[in-house]
């Protein structure tokens, strides 16, 4: 037998295979962009990736050696990677049955950083090994490995940091946290993360300047997501989303393997467009997500002015009478819906209206939620047709030929301040509820949302106020509607 | 250069991957997110990698081992996580009609 011919051939086969499974994530991807064919665009990206470890198998499992005209399998440890493998899809199926809708946001936050922390080993178990034996490495894969565990340690961290936010963990404030010097720290910490990998690159047979770099963005990741606010979690998770894609593609090349490069910055490049559309709707760049302190507490001094003696309060009972009037009535949810667990009532008013030949749709804003489109999910959850979710683009032409809009637990999609110079939303696209006929707004209070500014649609002529909990003062308008 | 054609694949996958998501609608991104984070777990590859090809590197000690186990598992979460959370979702997106 030709060993050198076989070889090759063994070559090609998995060079072949691994293209296969990137063509089956180029296809899934594809195909997650319509609601009809999304569920066939994830079970093809699931697809893509049980090629991809079987190929796996075969590429570093045989061994065909032309020198010594041997083929040799490497799974001796094979009972090591079966139960890594078992234990692994247990946890991962496990928390994905277990996770609620509105702990969306978390859970992929914490399955990302899991994604991140297996990049950063796999390069630097990599790297000892090539060095255990005496290979010496070329500085652009030192590069990839330096930036493999840069990278995928800030993910790692930074996705840790981003789900205790997102769960309410005490440890860990919504607010962001800065501290004095914040700035200087992270600055200082960059130069010094630099410093290492030049020192790596110069040492390239030390694997410590690695793991010091892997340490350093560990601090970096923590100290990244810790100063961000509750409202900028979207951005924040598009971001991390990208990292992990990015960190996957910089192990692809330290190991010179193609799939690992395609799947990661195919990930890459669709956390980036994520995070640029979240900081669209935000009117917001990036660099001052990360370093402007957004949704801390200062400007209420004008509150008074706005509110005083202008603010409508009204009643369940008042609502269900303007609304058995209405002909087209708009829904406006924010992320304050999920906290109340008020989906279920908003989905029956919703049936009742529609019982009554009642037009509803809902207004979504883009950052309404934790994640983006995270608003659209818990919709769906609640069986409402996603043909009912209208965008921002799509809702924003219809208001004035909308009778009602019932905001429920959101605040600053919905101010008009935005539209206006010299505010903190200043530019950032809303929801053009106040063209609306009438606006009802149900929230607790006239507490300031996370831009912590007065809201001056509460006071405006046609806004009426319905204070109270979400869930239960929707109930008590379909109570009430149902009586009429 | 293998380092150059890695880098065409690099760029080339940029531009497509720009190209698929634009067309992604808003009411998608969250199950897309979910789902492209399962993808980013193709570490997974890399952790068999490093996992199996401990022989061919000789003795290098428990602690490469007991790490690249950990890559496996990692790993491993994030993708059959990732790909069961995103199948939860859509399937509340079909449930109706």
């Amino acid at each position: 037998m030709d060993y050198t011919l076989l070889a090759n051939a063994k070559d090609v086969i998995v060079a072949l295979f691994y293209l296969v499974s990137a063509i089956l994530f180029v296809l899934g991807i594809k195909n997650l962009s319509k609601p009809k064919t999304a569920p066939r665009g994830n079970m093809l990206g699931a697809a893509g990736m049980l090629v991809a470890f079987l190929t796996a198998l075969v590429d570093f499992g045989v061994v065909v050696d032309p020198a010594s005209e041997t083929i040799t399998t490497q799974f001796q440890y094979w009972y090591i990677l079966l139960a890594a493998i078992i234990l692994g899809s247990f946890i991962g199926v496990y928390s994905a049955i277990k996770v609620k809708m509105t702990g969306m946001p978390q859970m992929v936050a914490i399955f990302n950083g899991f994604g991140g922390a297996a990049s950063f080993l796999v390069a630097g178990v990599f790297y000892s090994f090539e060095i255990a034996v005496g290979n010496t490495l070329g500085v652009p894969l030192l590069i990839a490995t330096f930036l493999s565990g840069l990278i995928g340690a800030v993910t790692f961290t930074g996705s840790f940091i981003a789900y205790a936010k997102l769960q309410g963990l005490k440890i860990i404030p919504d607010k962001p946290l800065v501290f004095k010097g914040d700035l200087a720290f992270k600055g200082l910490l960059l130069v010094v993360l630099l410093v290492l990998g030049g020192l790596m690159i110069v040492n390239s047979t030390m694997p410590i300047y690695y793991w010091l770099v892997v340490l350093g963005g560990f601090i970096l990741g923590v100290f990244l997501v810790i100063g961000i606010g509750g409202a900028d979690m979207p951005v924040v998770i598009s971001l991390l989303n990208s990292y992990s894609g990015i960190a996957a593609a910089a192990t692809g090349f330290v190991l010179g393997n193609t799939v690992l490069i395609i799947a990661g910055s195919l990930v890459g490049a669709s956390g980036i467009i994520l995070t640029l559309i979240m900081c669209k709707a935000m009117n917001r760049s990036l660099l001052n997500v990360f370093f402007g302190g957004f949704g801390g507490s200062k400007s209420t001094e004008q509150t008074d002015d706005i509110y005083e003696g202008k603010v409508t309060s009204t009643n369940a009972d008042e609502v269900a009478m303007i609304l058995e009037t209405a002909q087209r009535v708009a829904i406006v949810p924010g992320y304050g819906m999920a906290v109340a667990r008020a989906a279920t009532a908003v989905r029956q008013l919703t049936d009742q209206l529609e019982k009554a030949n009642i037009e509803v749709i809902f207004g979504i804003h883009p950052v309404a939620g934790r994640m983006p489109g995270h608003m659209n999910v818990l919709l769906a959850e609640e069986n409402i047709a996603y043909e009912k979710l209208l965008d921002l683009e799509t809702i924003n032409p219809t208001f004035d030929k909308t009778d009602i809009v019932i905001v429920i637990g959101a605040n600053d999609v919905v101010n008009p301040v935005a539209r206006e110079a010299n505010s903190p939303i200043s530019g950032m696209p809303i929801l053009d509820v106040d063209k609306a006929r009438s606006v009802v707004v149900i929230k607790r209070s006239l507490s300031p949302g996370f831009a912590g500014i007065p809201n001056p649609l509460f006071a405006k002529d046609n806004t009426l106020m319905l204070f109270g909990d979400g869930k239960q003062a929707v109930e008590d308008i379909i109570k009430a509607y149902k009586e009429l | 250069m293998t380092l150059i054609y890695l880098i065409t694949i690099f760029a080339m996958t940029v531009f497509l991957g720009f190209e698929l998501i634009t067309k992604v609608p808003a009411t998608l991104h969250t199950p897309l997110m979910s789902g492209s984070n399962a993808i980013s777990g193709i570490t997974i590859v890399g952790a068999v990698g490093v996992l199996l090809t401990q022989l061919t590197y000789g003795e290098v000690g428990i602690f490469p081992f007991i790490l690249a186990a950990i890559a496996l598992l990692f790993a491993t979460i994030n993708v059959v996580g990732g790909f069961v959370v995103s199948h939860r979702m859509l399937d509340k997106f079909r449930g109706k009609k």
